[in-house]
């Protein structure tokens, strides 16, 4: 690794600091709601260090775009399933945590 | 060529079934297992038929050469792997549509999501690389939890919503030790890994985030809060399929990565860790199963129980020589196998009991034995297994482990061997203890359709079954370990 | 798989297959369900009768496949392992026909009769165990299926019972496990071969040899109720009376004694073992036990409670013959397998016809009750004069060869063990005999069951009758071919003369 904050390795380590946010955020969390922020932000910070390791002048590597993307549908996927079963969680139970959650 | 035209099949033939039913009226959903279930039988044989003859095979999904295209490879694990699926899967669908009968038709998409976790399932089996094997932890995953909410009642749902919390949380340090590894060596496949991988921070950081995201998955103690809620409060045939196959499927994944790249890249401890906590969960995992009143969830508990068992495969595994690691793995897997069918069976059979009494506290069950003797009877044999009592599965792979552990010298193990045997002991015979207790002389329990009791019985029949015969399945799982010779 | 090999697989099939069609059996089918059991146990018995007589001709039976690289299942009838599969089967037929009329109109005898046969099987795998995973798998199963018999009444005390019950053996069963691996780890699968197999071991490794040794026949103890390990038995009793009979005098405590002449025989090698220096420590817990059973007996109000401390007592007997090295000792305890056997199960029969008939459980309550039952007390007197070791009945055949065994192997004051132990079988049978026979019944009796034409029901006559006889026999005619005796010399020549 040729210096930790040289060129491409700026997206990467902001990836790893978006990923640290996301992280704290769906841990401090109760809200289900910020929750799933959180994790969006996890996510994206994921993505961002796959593209950002891959600038690395090696040429073009398709790979990393194609697992983004692959990310990306299954994060979204994800989001509305846990959507739906938050909206039927708080209808029948009128809460937006998680009880007992600590 | 046998076996390659059935490989993808494995995958799209769930796929198309599962869209197929998502599309069709509810009535309509539960008879295409009947379309479905022979399918998968014959290509999981086929599979079976090309391990036997033509060994270990590697697939190149349209031809595609990795890392764009998708390589598939069936060894002997995979290949059990499969088997076990179609066996479980199949056995708790024919339980389901019986079962489901009596539910609320919402329940019916029970139906695309079994097809869609098993679509994911074959796809970890079968993948080399470890980002298919995210996405087939999604696919599986996504689907586990939309069972878990099936019943809709707002104890389920939280179970639902707080598993697919955990899930999601594990699922992003999977991912993001995989862009690490990705970003450092450029490559995805587990051969390319082995090959490349060296002991620097990148890879220790990164395989620490894939191993904690998969423990997480797995619900290893202490990691473990998500489960007894998700797997004691779902519908019963669901619950039996996360227990005996969902949660291995992340196991499965660690012991892969961790053949290729623990034992070079990890710390020393690391194993030693990974045990330790298995440890923790056999006990812990005992003493809150003891501790419960309500039926299903003693069983989900002793689910976190027994996935400690499989952790004790990483310190026998690592530095220990290869007759003692042959003896762990072997264990490993005859404990993961029969786990799997004794756990279904449990499950079952507890859910047979259930219905039978109409209520799911144990002091319900008093005197039960006299009038379903049947669903105890399963009940007891699978508990059997769990207990590792001989002639089991459970016996067979406990026997393993403590031969490989004192092989090794690693003799504290054995402490963990003999105090879970004792508290699984206690679990499964406080259900028997109520069940023995005279009670009302008038038997007013309902009679649980034929089918379900005779399935419970088939399951936990095999967990015994797989114990004596042991040496042929652990003879296929050992062929072609393409990563990592054991 | 060969005919003979099949042969051995159908005399534990009997028990097992009979064992499922009786749990399946709904509870309504009493006539088909008892001719279906009696079936299977004179089936098995005509079956074993033709093994024993083709192991006296030396006719090879074995049946082996692979469970796991390196371990096989392994069944084999030799002359030890089929003296004890002679035992049960024979007390298997009676004491179901003794069973059937015990139970008659009382609640879940499917599933009584049902873990019956499945304890006879087990018993069964157990003495045809061809090697110690073999008989770990049967061992194991025996107290899996015992377990429903313990708690059947299922009351709060019979609860407790089996709870007790449950740790002690699966505490001994993983003693046992653990002792079995680690020999497995040392050298292998342990084959049962007369003379042992360990005495070639590199001597470094002895110190690991006697560990395993003790932790063996610990976890073996446990069943054989070796004092301090007892205390499942007594608690036990709430079973009913034929589950005591055979179970608690017989299969259960046999297991455990049977496996300890296993273990010293067919795998350490008797020799080998008193090099090890191991068979002196096992004659003095041996003795030990036999003192405390018989002093602890004495004090027993409830008959069963006596009979109970009574056979964790003769047991040792069995243990002791087996530490004893030399040919007469060996002798003595083989043959006290068989004749306490015979002997015990007839005491319980007679207990519960007292206690089914007559309504007694307490031994201060069975005045003038030869006068009421004599049949039922002849047995009872026979019984208990053996146990004493009178001559000619079976008990003093087994003391003999026991006290000339001590002193062949230099240890005499085993035979002060003996007498002493004598005398104290005498403090604690006689009083009841006097009792029987010699007082008068001061009230009158409540009868617990509407009578036939005897003194009690003819089920539960009959077997009583049966097995006093055969004690009876088994020490008059002790120099006939085929008797206890003969066999266990039989054994003995094989063992000593490899």
């Amino acid at each position: 690794m040729s210096g930790a904050l040289s060129g491409y390795l700026v997206f990467a380590w902001s990836g790893v600091l978006l990923f640290g946010l996301g992280l704290f955020g769906f841990v401090a969390h109760r809200h289900i709601v910020r929750r799933l922020l959180a994790f969006n932000i996890m996510g994206s910070g994921a993505f961002l260090v796959l593209v950002g390791l891959a600038q690395d002048g090696r040429g073009v590597d398709p790979v990393p775009h194609a697992m983004v993307i692959t990310g990306i549908v299954v994060a979204v996927a994800s989001t509305a399933l846990a959507l739906v079963v938050f909206r039927r969680w708080y209808r029948a139970s009128g809460r937006t945590d998680l009880p007992e959650d600590t | 060529m046998i076996g390659l035209w059935s490989l993808p099949l494995l995958f799209a033939l769930p796929l198309a079934l599962g869209i197929l039913s998502l599309l069709a009226v509810p009535a309509w959903r539960p008879r295409l297992i009947f379309v479905g279930l022979p399918l998968m039988a014959a290509a999981s044989l086929d599979m079976l038929a090309g391990l036997v003859i033509s060994g270990p095979q590697v697939y190149r999904l349209g031809d595609w050469i990795a890392p764009l295209g998708i390589n598939l490879v069936a060894d002997g694990l995979a290949v059990g792997m499969i088997l076990i699926t179609t066996l479980v899967t199949g056995l708790c669908a024919l339980y389901a549509r019986v079962y489901l009968r009596d539910h609320p038709p919402s329940t019916s998409f029970f139906w695309p999501l079994l097809w869609f976790l098993w679509t994911g399932m074959n796809g970890i089996w079968l993948a080399e690389d470890i980002f298919n094997l995210y996405v087939g932890l999604e696919v599986m995953g996504l689907a586990a939890v939309g069972m878990v909410a099936l019943r809709a009642t707002p104890p389920a749902l939280a179970a639902a919503m707080r598993y697919l919390l955990a899930a999601l949380l594990g699922s992003l340090a999977y991912l993001l030790g995989v862009a690490l590894l990705y970003g450092a060596y450029g490559t995805l496949s587990m051969a390319g890994l082995q090959e490349a991988a060296a002991a620097n921070a990148t890879t220790q950081v990164a395989l620490a985030l894939i191993i904690v995201g998969l423990l997480l998955k797995t619900a290893l103690f202490p990691l473990h809060a998500w489960l007894p809620p998700a797997h004691g409060g779902a519908l019963t045939p669901v619950s039996a399929l996360l227990s005996a196959l969902v949660i291995k499927a992340s196991f499965y994944i660690l012991l892969r990565i961790w053949l290729v790249l623990g034992p070079e890249v990890t710390p020393d401890f690391t194993a030693g860790l990974l045990g330790v906590l298995g440890a923790g969960a056999v006990f812990y995992g005992g003493w809150m199963a003891w501790r419960q009143h309500h039926l299903k969830q003693l069983v989900a508990y002793s689910t976190v129980a027994q996935i400690g068992y499989l952790f004790l495969f990483f310190p026998l595994v690592t530095n220990t020589g290869p007759e003692a690691a042959r003896l762990a793995w072997d264990g490993t897997l005859m404990m993961l196998f029969s786990h799997a069918l004794a756990k279904a069976a449990l499950f079952l059979s507890a859910g047979n009991l259930i219905l039978a009494v109409g209520s799911p506290q144990i002091s319900h069950l008093i005197g039960i034995s006299r009038f379903r003797p049947m669903s105890l009877f399963s009940f007891g044999l699978a508990g059997v297994s769990l207990m590792g009592l001989p002639p089991s599965g459970g016996f067979t792979g406990k026997w393993l482990l403590l031969h490989s552990a004192l092989l090794s010298g690693q003799w504290w193990w054995l402490i963990v061997l003999f105090l879970g045997g004792l508290l699984s002991a206690a679990y499964i015979f406080k259900v028997f203890r109520m069940s023995f207790r005279e009670g009302p002389q008038i038997d007013r329990s309902v009679t649980p359709p034929l089918t379900l009791d005779m399935i419970a019985l088939l399951l936990a029949a095999s967990a015994i079954l797989i114990g004596l015969t042991a040496h042929v399945p652990l003879h296929w799982l050992r062929v072609g370990m393409v990563f990592g010779a054991v | 798989m060969d005919w003979n090999g099949l042969v051995l697989l159908s005399v534990l099939a009997t028990s097992l297959v009979a064992s499922g069609v009786i749990l399946l059996l709904a509870e309504s089918r009493v006539v088909l369900r008892s001719v279906f059991n009696l079936a299977a146990a004179v089936l098995k018995l005509l079956l074993v009768l033709w093994i024993i007589l083709g192991v006296y001709r030396n006719v090879d039976y074995e049946l082996r496949f692979t469970i796991i690289e390196g371990v096989d299942f392994i069944l084999r009838a030799d002359a030890l392992g089929i003296m004890f599969v002679g035992l049960s089967s024979l007390l298997w037929l009676f004491t179901t026909i003794y069973a059937i009329g015990y139970l008659e109109r009382a609640p879940n005898r499917s599933r009584f009769f049902g873990f019956f046969s499945l304890c006879v099987a087990s018993t069964v795998g157990i003495a045809l165990a061809g090697n110690l995973f073999t008989f770990l798998l049967f061992y194991e199963l025996l107290t899996l299926s015992t377990y429903p018999l313990v708690v059947h009444r299922g009351t709060r005390e019979s609860l407790r019972a089996g709870q007790v019950y449950l740790y002690y053996t699966l505490g001994g069963g993983a003693l046992l496990l653990f002792g079995v691996v680690a020999l497995h780890v040392l050298v292998g699968d342990t084959e049962f071969v007369p003379g042992g197999s360990l005495s070639g071991i590199d001597p470094s490794l002895h110190p690991l040899l006697i560990g395993i040794f003790l932790m063996m026949v610990v976890g073996l103890g446990v069943k054989a109720a070796l004092f301090p390990l007892h205390a499942w038995l007594p608690m036990a009793m709430v079973a009913p009376a034929p589950v005591s009979a055979l179970l608690h005098a017989v299969a259960v405590v046999k297991a455990g004694a049977f496996g300890i002449a296993r273990v010293v025989y067919d795998v350490y090698g008797i020799e080998f073992a008193y090099s090890l220096g191991l068979l002196g420590p096992l004659a003095v817990a041996a003795s030990i036990t036999i003192v405390y059973g018989s002093l602890r007996a004495l004090t027993q109000d409830d008959l069963k409670k006596r009979l109970a401390f009574s056979t964790i007592s003769q047991v040792s007997y069995i243990i002791l013959g087996i530490s004893l090295f030399g040919p007469v000792g060996t002798i003595g305890g083989l043959v006290h397998l068989l004749h306490q056997g015979l002997m015990k199960i007839t005491l319980f029969f007679c207990a519960g016809n007292y206690a089914e008939t007559l309504g007694v459980h307490k031994i201060s309550e069975l005045d003038g009750a030869g006068e009421r039952m004599p049949a039922t007390s002849v047995a009872f007197t026979l019984g208990a004069l053996g146990m004493i070791g009178i001559p000619p009945l079976a008990g003093f055949v087994s003391k003999w060869y026991l006290g000339i065994g001590a002193l062949s192997a230099g240890m005499n004051w085993v035979l002060a063990v003996l007498i002493l132990s004598s005398l104290l079988n005498a403090a604690y049978f006689l009083p009841i005999l006097y009792r029987i026979w010699f007082r008068k019944r001061d009230r009158v009796w409540c009868e617990g069951k509407a009578l036939g034409w005897f003194e009690t029901s003819g089920w539960l006559l009959f077997p009583t009758l049966a097995t006093a006889a055969f004690a009876l026999i088994a020490g008059l005619l002790a120099g006939m071919p085929f008797s206890p005796l003969y066999w266990a010399e039989l054994i003995v020549s094989r063992e000593y003369l490899q």
